[in-house]
């Protein structure tokens, strides 16, 4: 994949993975609580060392998310967040300096009502690097794949806990960037730990496959990070983050942003290497 | 199922009606799926399982129904005959509860012990909550707030049979919220439970699923209107929430040219988005649990809030089915308004001492439209899908409304 050669997501585990590090993706809903703080977290969680960051783009429909992420869709849509405003965002990020790896998180519902090739190449252009549609299995994904590598966008795929060996090797076969994880069936949502049989099933997976490895839906804390990232590369941590946001969202930016990314520094510090 | 290419949707991947429908959901749940697709075509190449399927039919769904000519209102009218193919007089009030016995039947086939379902007006939770309860599985139905407000009885009887009806306080509090709760269970769940999905949408292979258990109506309809009449109908009418009343009568005429099908959306308020409910009528292709079809959604491509009168209609989405046979022309669709649902309802009530439920009704509004255009010679069948008893309380106060409004 020469085209993704450049691309900021494949670079940064490149990098993580020369250095021996992993990866903390945290992510955060586009506009929530509005659109100026997404811009402010952004650069805040960079500074704290983050270089891979997970942006979810509001949906009304989310099947595959928890109350605490459904609930700051709501709200951010009935703010007025649309997809046009979330791409100014990551322009407006980039145009700072930004440089960590952005993936947006998006269901195809809009990517459709958009058009594929359109949506994939205006995000391409705002400053993603990769795209990641939970609700597209390997038998529909063909299109996006085939688009999202053509503007040199990754595009990271799906493995579930309910998903048999042969067809993860498959996914496997068809994600870039890196490989999403599912720790448990279910929606998102905090959990106390993983089930050991996740971190057992993870191990056996990076056998065969090259490609970095994630795990995401259920982390809320330091241990469950550091555990997390002894068998995979990174840890996702959405929900937990977003909880956060939601208790200091009435605050001033200032405040909630240094609630937001004090907690992702406590979530670095187990993985993050003595700079 | 029968060798013979299916006309329907030859050529086309599996799951797609031409470039609708698909399998649009998150990866857990796709195991789940492929399960259910090859178990669900296995059970009906199994004589064992299809005469069961007819038995239960039979002996609890209390089938054939009746067809039933409407010799009043087809005099009032002044036009074409108009029959009623009696779907309300099922078991349980109204055609959903074909469905959930073949589903059920399912269920137990796959292992499994526990369902779970959605509903709107109630009507397919209550169908869930029987099947649950002649087969002994457990029983869990998602409901918006608002229309357990609209449909109490309906909940009653589903707690009554032993289910649980869970409150959904999401989004518009309707079907479309309720359906986003029962995946989200079925995403934690999908090993030992099954999903009783109510309509011909969702992912592949739920609109070919509901479909087959639905088609006994059509079936049934037709050697019913050969025997009456010695001929098919002309039109055959029928409304179009998730689309399944409507694609088990048409399916098993749908090879017929000279049978003209109509599917009548809910018109609602007006047809401004948020004022009804008709996306075949006015929506455009889009992704909605599941699958490809046509939807009602904004710019960006968010579900945009709906209304109707009628709780089992009231639903952004339609079957990927319905969307082909738009696009293909096989059925015309149109839209009728909750004002002309129950001015339908009580006209019918009046003439045949039958209450439709008001889903029902929109269908009696087209061929009310329909018929005086006809001669007297011409049919027009009607799938009266319900019974309008659940919604007897809702009626009651939209009639006081009307009496107090300045028509």
């Amino acid at each position: 994949m020469t085209a993704l050669s450049k691309n900021r997501l494949v670079r940064a585990f490149a990098d993580l993975s020369a250095a021996g590090e992993k990866a903390l993706v945290p992510f955060l809903t586009a506009g929530y609580p509005d659109l100026e703080a997404t811009g402010v977290l952004l650069r805040d969680f960079e500074l704290r060392g983050v270089r891979v960051c997970e942006l979810g783009v509001p949906f009304s429909d989310p099947i595959a998310d928890g109350p605490t992420i459904q609930a700051s869709y709501t709200e951010a849509l009935a703010a007025g967040v649309d997809v046009a405003k979330i791409f100014q965002v990551v322009r407006d990020y980039r145009g700072a300096g930004g440089r960590m790896a952005l993936v947006a998180m998006v269901s195809y519902s809009i990517v459709f009502r958009h058009g594929v090739e359109q949506y994939l190449r205006d995000a391409r252009e705002a400053g993603f690097d990769a795209t990641l549609v939970p609700d597209l299995p390997l038998v529909e994904a063909a299109m996006v794949e085939s688009q999202a590598a053509a503007c040199g966008l990754a595009n990271v795929m799906l493995v579930a806990p309910t998903t048999p060996a042969a067809r993860r090797l498959e996914i496997a076969k068809h994600s870039r960037g890196f490989i999403y994880y599912i720790s448990v069936a279910g929606i998102t949502g905090e959990r106390d730990g993983l089930p050991d049989a996740t971190i057992a099933a993870v191990a056996e997976f990076r056998k065969h496959t090259n490609m970095p490895v994630c795990i995401g839906f259920g982390i809320s804390n330091a241990e469950t990070v550091a555990a997390v990232c002894e068998v995979a590369d990174g840890a996702i941590v959405g929900s937990a983050i977003i909880r956060r946001i939601a208790g200091a969202k009435d605050r001033r930016l200032k405040e909630l942003v240094s609630e937001a990314g004090e907690f992702i520094s406590e979530l670095l510090r187990p993985i993050a290497q003595p700079r | 199922m029968a060798k013979k290419k299916d006309s329907r949707t030859a050529g086309e991947r599996e799951g797609y009606f031409g470039r609708f429908g698909g399998q649009f959901v998150p990866e857990t749940l796709v195991a789940g799926l492929d399960q259910l697709a090859r178990e669900f075509p296995a059970a009906m190449a199994d004589k064992a399982f299809v005469t069961e399927f007819d038995r239960c039919l039979r002996e609890i769904a209390g089938r054939p129904s009746e067809m039933y000519f409407c010799r009043r209102f087809t005099e009032q009218l002044g036009g074409a005959k108009i029959h009623l193919k009696r779907e309300d007089m099922n078991h349980t009030g109204a055609h959903k509860i074909n469905n959930t016995l073949g589903q059920a039947l399912l269920t137990l086939r796959m292992g499994k012990n526990r369902v779970i379902a959605e509903t709107g007006a109630g009507q397919h939770g209550v169908a869930a909550a029987t099947a649950a309860a002649v087969f002994g599985l457990d029983c869990e139905v998602y409901m918006g707030t608002e229309d357990i407000r609209r449909q109490a009885l309906n909940v009653f009887r589903m707690e009554l049979l032993g289910a649980r009806v869970i409150p959904v306080t999401s989004g518009q509090c309707t079907l479309k919220d309720a359906c986003n709760e029962a995946l989200r269970d079925w995403m934690s769940s999908v090993e030992t439970t099954h999903y009783i999905l109510g309509s011909v949408t969702g992912p592949h292979p739920y609109p070919i699923m509901v479909r087959e258990f639905q088609s006994c109506i059509g079936r049934e309809a037709r050697r019913q209107m050969l025997q009456a009449e010695g001929r098919l109908p002309d039109v055959i009418v029928a409304c179009v929430g998730g689309g399944s009343n409507a694609a088990g009568i048409f399916v098993p005429m749908i090879e017929e040219k000279d049978v003209k099908m109509v599917g009548v959306e809910a018109g609602g308020r007006s047809m401004n988005l948020g004022d009804h409910a008709a996306p075949l009528c006015s929506g455009a292709p889009g992704v909605l649990h599941g699958s490809l079809s046509y939807v009602l959604q904004d710019q960006d491509g968010q579900t945009a809030p709906v209304h109707s009168i009628s709780a089992g209609l009231d639903y952004p989405g339609v079957g990927p089915e319905h969307s082909y046979w738009k696009e293909t022309g096989r059925v015309r669709y149109t839209s009728c308004s909750d004002d002309e649902a129950m001015d339908a309802l009580v006209a019918l009530s009046r003439a045949e001492g039958i209450i439709p439920a008001l889903e029902s009704a929109h269908a009696v509004s087209e061929a009310m439209k329909l018929a005086p255009t006809m001669s007297r010679d011409q049919i027009i069948l009607i799938n009266l899908s319900g019974r309008g008893d659940k919604d007897c309380n809702e009626i009651a106060a939209i009639l006081e409304r009307r009496k107090g409004a300045p028509k």
